[in-house]
């Protein structure tokens, strides 16, 4: 009976730990959101983290769009070939990657690339407590360290889940038509007959955006909020990853129920 | 100096994205069009075009002799005028004929051209006139029914 009442007490403390982290987590988006026209005036700390984010993730975004292409490539071929449609094949690509791989593929690369390193970084910085000396010389963490981070991370998420369709349309290119033999004037006049700029491409941009929002907003938080120990900042790391995940794949559905319901 | 370089390749990735999206604007999307080798252009109406597309191949014998440039309709006759842009190495008859095929059972439509026998060659503006319109699979069901029942009924007629 004890043990029984112990565990729906944990039950209730979780329920209420995270509300409570919800909360905090909260107020912290809004304060980087207050303090970010501080950091846009000095733009050279965004630079350098669109440097550390989004230069630094181009290897992985570019290599495995590439890749991801090519297996879309063909896998496509072999299930159209079946109805005599391979020429469906550049539209496949162009669709799929456009509006859902493009964008969720290269959040999930960043948030493991880009998120983590984040997290790890703000988290370090809290254990040796430069956060804290920050404040000590008047100088706004949040100001000084997040907001730069929070910007610089979502202007780089668009341009890596743009540049990941383009080579993931290159790659389903060089299977489809370079090395298969699918006519190559089909191949890109049925891709553009089929993605239309406003409906597929941008609408694949503003998830991109969406995802880089959610991707750098969990991660500065499990850094700000990770305990100031080794195994607080590892802990904090790994729980970026599954969470911003996590968000990547239900925002993903949130958004193309918005978008796509009954064009 | 750190910074310049650091900025160098902010610079090189911005502009790799802005790459990417008009990549994905003009090349994947619809708002721009490519052209290459030179060309002729020739009209040919149809009574239906089913669900021909601009920019569908213009096959002869199977092979991609062209590309279909443009789809109107004419208010005066009710039919469809396409402009067929052939490729000048491929030089047709003036009684070639051109009818709207479809790539499997399921596939894109395309335009098949069938060289006539006359000695002038076609050039550019000239007009096809024997055309073939685009077979509509519900008319051709349809028309099956129809048959079919009729087919059955005669027999049963003389008794």
């Amino acid at each position: 009976m004890n043990s029984l009442l112990d565990s729906l007490r944990g039950i209730g403390a979780r329920v209420i730990d995270g509300i409570w982290r919800m909360g905090v987590a909260t107020r912290f988006f809004l304060r980087t959101l207050l303090q970010s026209g501080q950091s846009f005036r000095r733009f050279h700390l965004i630079i350098r983290e669109i440097f550390s984010a989004g230069v630094l993730s181009l290897i992985i975004i570019l290599v495995s769009g590439l890749f991801v292409g090519m297996v879309l490539g063909l896998q496509g071929y072999e299930t159209l070939q079946t109805y005599g449609s391979e020429e469906a094949l550049g539209t496949l690509v162009a669709l799929s990657l456009v509006r859902e791989l493009g964008p969720v593929l290269a959040a999930l690369l960043f948030a493991s690339r880009a998120g983590s390193s984040i997290t790890a970084e703000i988290g370090l910085m809290k254990a040796t407590e430069q956060l804290a000396a920050m404040e000590m010389m008047a100088v706004d963490p949040i100001a000084r360290v997040v907001a730069p981070r929070f910007w610089g991370a979502v202007i780089s998420m668009p341009i890596l889940a743009a540049l990941f369709s383009a080579m993931g349309i290159l790659g389903g290119y060089l299977v489809g038509v370079v090395l298969i033999g699918v006519d190559e004037g089909s191949f890109w006049s049925q891709m553009q007959a089929a993605v239309d700029f406003r409906e597929d491409i941008l609408n694949g941009v503003i998830k991109s955006l969406v995802f880089g929002v959610a991707v750098t907003a969990i991660a500065l938080f499990e850094g700000y909020d990770a305990p100031p120990t080794a195994e607080g900042v590892s802990r904090a790391t790994t729980r970026t990853v599954v969470t911003s995940s996590l968000a990547i794949l239900g925002l993903d559905f949130i958004l193309t129920a918005f978008m796509f319901r009954g064009v | 100096m750190q910074r310049a370089t650091l900025d160098l390749w902010v610079g090189i990735f911005v502009v790799a994205g802005i790459a990417a999206i008009l990549f994905l604007a003009l090349k994947v999307g619809n708002m721009g069009s490519f052209d290459s080798a030179s060309t002729y252009t020739v009209k040919a109406s149809f009574e239906n075009i089913g669900g021909l597309k601009v920019r569908a191949p213009i096959k002869s014998a199977g092979v991609v002799v062209g590309r279909v440039s443009n789809i109107g309709f004419d208010s005066k006759t009710y039919e469809a005028t396409v402009s067929l842009k052939l490729d000048t190495r491929y030089k047709f008859p003036k009684d070639t004929s051109a009818s709207i095929m479809t790539s499997g059972l399921l596939g894109e439509q395309y335009i098949a051209l069938e060289a006539g026998g006359e000695e002038k060659m076609l050039s550019d503006g000239n007009t096809l006139k024997i055309t073939q319109g685009a077979v509509v699979l519900e008319n051709l069901i349809g028309q099956f029914l129809y048959n079919k029942s009729e087919g059955e009924a005669k027999p049963a007629a003389p008794r």
